[in-house]
């Protein structure tokens, strides 16, 4: 078992657009990405689990394997910048993702 | 076949700056175009709202200058992409008067084309009636006339068109309101004859500047070469270099999917784009496809004021006061309720922030804390300033010296980091529109000076 965000060259969260925000997960190999893709362990319910949000917040899972990269993106809350909301670049929330564990 | 085009970004925002050398060796390749993207909805609604910028006018002004001193006397057009941060009038006007200081500086003549992109009031509320408008994504209100009203102008992301339009009249220098970030690059490369496509796809990587490079910044040169089936990107300064896996993934940068991007009257589908790495570490890619579009969208932005916020800013290092933290907290609230109980509790809300506790993520925090120490923000929003500050003031000295239990310090809860603790902000804002408007004729107004 190894931990996500040990496997990965770049993990990280950004705004895509002030109501949405974007995960990437970037590899620099393809066995390392494939491992992880093939583990079927980045999956809508545990993004759901991990960010506390159901189904419909997911907007995408995407596993590009040209650029060797898996794409998450969910609804925000609260949209950027407002009252209520403490991540105006979205730049902080990918640590959620960093401890899932990969056989 | 027709010559290769050479793209020049001097950084991935006007006004972060970039280290002159490696700007001049892109001019030294003799581009046929210097673009720059100056604006954003990254930093938040306030810009749009308040009609400020991102970066100082000290710092705009810098990049310009090195822009102009070398671009003007080499006939190169330049562009500006979302001018002022937002790219509504009043940031494309802060704009011009820098570029006017420094044109009258450097004693330079030159053909501006200012392309505004305000959308009038009337025009989306018309739309808007007619079924024109929907939301960008299902998290966000339909839109309604008091909405629109109360927004502080709206500004849409312009696509290539209006842009080309100014390249064809000859303008030295483009400066564009609001844009779809890689339109103004686009522009180039379309009025040269090529491939929409490729065009589009570099200018979804040149607008970050260095950014696509390794080690990757948006605050150096890059330089994009657009050639008849492919384009290629090359760092222009020997610390980066493209790699084709660098390339790729900043495919990925702050969208929402992979491989579909929708721009203005268009979407780019780029599942089968090749990325391959030539010898001297300039990355070449192919196979980008620019897809019309049957009904042209743009997308509109705009922000309204919603609040107005005081905050105080405070370490706790007790360690009894921060295993009692949530329970403090929240009887710090009521009895700021209780003593102004003749304010509606609608008017007013009191947030606290721990950070080093969970004021990162929220209620998705999942781990436990282990610190001894934290930093608490005190956020007062209320329906105006001074009701802010007074409530503000009155949970800032309620908590200094709450009498919680099992306290021995009980000369006070609060390290202060600043005298005055009390920090008026101002107006929240919130982007109060973000939808799609179908549009027919262009609305992007061009003024030539």
């Amino acid at each position: 078992m190894e931990k996500l965000f040990d496997m990965a060259k770049v993990l990280r969260s950004k705004n895509s657009g002030p109501f949405e925000l974007t995960m990437d997960i970037l590899f620099d190999s393809s066995e390392k990405y494939l491992r992880v893709k093939n583990s079927n362990k980045i999956t809508t319910e545990l993004i759901c689990d991990l960010y506390n949000i159901t189904e419909r917040d997911v907007r995408h899972i995407v596993f590009f394997d040209p650029a060797m990269g898996i794409k998450i993106t969910i609804l925000r809350g609260v949209s950027s910048g407002t009252v209520g909301e403490r991540d105006v670049y979205g730049a902080q929330q990918h640590a959620p993702l960093m401890n899932i564990l990969i056989d | 076949m027709g010559n290769d085009i050479k793209i020049l970004s001097p950084c991935g925002m006007l006004g972060y700056g970039f280290p002159e050398e490696s700007f001049l060796r892109g001019i030294e390749e003799e581009p046929h175009g210097i673009v720059v993207d100056a604006g954003s909805t990254d930093a938040g609604p306030h810009k749009l709202g308040a009609g400020v910028s991102i970066v100082s006018r000290r710092a705009a002004k810098k990049d310009l200058m090195i822009i102009l001193e070398n671009g003007i006397p080499n006939k190169i057009p330049i562009i500006i992409g979302s001018a002022g941060g937002a790219g509504a009038q009043v940031h494309v006007n802060w704009t011009m008067e820098i570029i006017e200081e420094i044109l009258q500086e450097l004693e330079l003549q030159v053909k501006i084309a200012v392309i505004w992109a305000d959308i009038p009031n009337d025009l989306v509320i018309e739309s808007n009636v007619q079924g024109k408008i929907k939301p960008l994504s299902p998290n966000i209100p339909l839109l309604t006339e008091e909405v629109i009203l109360e927004t502080n102008g709206i500004v849409a992301q312009m696509g290539h068109e209006p842009i080309l339009e100014a390249l064809k009249e000859g303008a030295d220098i483009i400066v564009c309101g609001r844009a779809y970030d890689p339109s103004p690059f686009a522009a180039i490369g379309i009025f040269h004859g090529k491939d929409p496509g490729l065009s589009y796809h570099l200018g979804k990587i040149l607008e970050c500047g260095a950014l696509c490079a390794e080690p990757g910044t948006t605050k150096d040169s890059i330089l994009g070469i657009i050639g008849d089936t492919s384009f290629k990107v090359k760092s222009l300064n020997p610390k980066r270099k493209c790699t084709s896996i660098s390339v790729a993934a900043h495919t990925f940068y702050e969208k929402e999917h992979p491989y579909i991007l929708h721009g203005p009257g268009f979407t780019l589908n780029l599942e089968q784009c090749e990325f391959k790495e030539l010898e001297d570490g300039v990355v070449e890619v192919s196979n980008s496809k620019y897809i019309p579009a049957s009904q042209h969208f743009i997308k509109l932005e705009g922000a309204r004021k919603v609040a107005y916020r005081t905050f105080a800013l405070a370490g706790i290092r007790d360690p009894i006061l921060l295993e009692n933290i949530d329970d403090i907290e929240s009887r710090v609230k009521q009895q700021v309720s209780e003593y102004y109980d003749e304010i509606p509790s609608d008017d007013y809300q009191v947030n606290f922030y721990n950070y080093g506790m969970n004021a990162v993520l929220g209620n998705k925090e999942k781990e436990v804390f282990s610190g001894h120490e934290i930093g608490l923000v005190i956020e007062v929003i209320a329906k105006d300033q001074e009701l802010a500050n007074s409530i503000c003031s009155t949970a800032r000295s309620t908590f200094l010296h709450f009498p919680h239990e099992k306290r021995k310090s009980t000369a006070g809860n609060l390290a202060f980091p600043f005298a005055p603790s009390d920090i008026e902000f101002g107006a929240v804002y919130e982007f109060s529109v973000y939808h799609l408007m179908e549009i027919v004729d262009n609305p992007f107004r061009i003024e030539y000076r």
